[in-house]
């Protein structure tokens, strides 16, 4: 039970931020209206996707000095979770922009850098499926993954920033602070992103023992 | 600790209803704005009923994940 306090802030964090996220208030805003509450659902997904990302390069470039399988198995499930959250970001960003936007997909550089960054991820996942040989695989993949991870920064964060994007903080948009003049946007938010990326942290520690479990169970057979 | 989540849940839930049927407010609040919030509805239009079926969603969805990580963790001792 001592262990598992950061789960159970992730619950309260999440329910929070569900209370916090439709009962509090937001700025009155033309187009957006209510959907402005949207920032506390969809955005938390991406954050919790790079964090997971991010845990995924740092076992990569530790499987590389250490050799040890487990660093390789983390490397691989946070991506496989960190993938689910990417997809929800997309489906949900998508839900938005149909009635914000007029389209679920306009032309964006930040949609179309996030489409790119997904294949990428998916390619990491069929390169890994493709090599038979254990140490191999671990390898090759783990050396991707650290050239994949800045080209993901790259397209998501910086090249939408650098032209006109329809996301907020592109471009000539205003971004979130100037939105929300008051600040009383920001502690739900954040609320929600912490309990949301300690349930992505929590999955994929699910699914490596998990693994764990099963890489034992194949060898006693 | 299943049953202390549970009513948990439980007791969030009443406490919600509470205040879902307390408030008659009318909206002609939503009015007084020029662009359309659901400033009034958030009151008298049931919202809070929303916002209790959410949370037992995302309870129920971290109830069963605490369940997960049990199994996973009686398997580990095995």
């Amino acid at each position: 039970m001592r262990k598992n306090w950061w789960k159970i802030l992730a619950a309260v964090f999440v329910s929070a931020s569900v209370i916090g996220g439709f009962m509090g208030p937001v700025p009155v805003l033309p187009i957006l209206n209510e959907t402005i509450r949207n920032v506390y659902f969809h955005v938390p997904m991406w954050f919790t996707m790079i964090t997971l990302y991010l845990i995924s390069v740092i076992y990569s470039i530790k499987y590389l000095s250490s050799g040890k399988p487990e660093h390789d198995l983390i490397a691989v499930e946070s991506v496989n979770t960190g993938i689910i959250f990417c997809f929800l970001g997309l489906l949900t960003g998508m839900q938005w922009a149909n009635i914000t936007w007029g389209a679920p997909w306009p032309n964006d550089p930040k949609l179309n850098g996030s489409a790119i960054a997904t294949l990428m991820y998916l390619a990491y996942l069929v390169l890994r499926n493709a090599l038979d040989e254990e140490q191999k695989r671990a390898r090759i993949s783990a050396v991707y993954n650290i050239f994949a991870f800045p080209i993901l920064v790259v397209l998501i964060y910086i090249l939408p920033k650098m032209t006109d994007s329809l996301h907020p903080g592109s471009g000539g948009n205003s971004n979130f602070s100037e939105i929300d003049m008051d600040n009383y946007m920001r502690p739900v938010f954040y609320t929600a992103v912490v309990g949301w990326i300690l349930t992505g942290v929590w999955i994929s520690t699910l699914r490596y023992r998990i693994r764990l479990l099963e890489n034992k169970a194949n060898k006693i057979d | 600790m299943k049953k202390i989540s549970l009513s948990l849940v439980l007791s969030l839930i009443s406490f919600l209803g509470v205040f879902a049927q307390s408030d008659t407010v009318t909206t002609v609040m939503t009015q007084a704005y020029q662009v359309e919030m659901a400033t009034g509805l958030r009151s008298s239009g049931k919202i809070w009923v929303v916002v209790s079926v959410l949370l037992t969603l995302v309870i129920g969805i971290y109830i069963f994940l605490f369940i997960i990580d049990k199994k996973v963790k009686n398997l580990e001792n095995k």
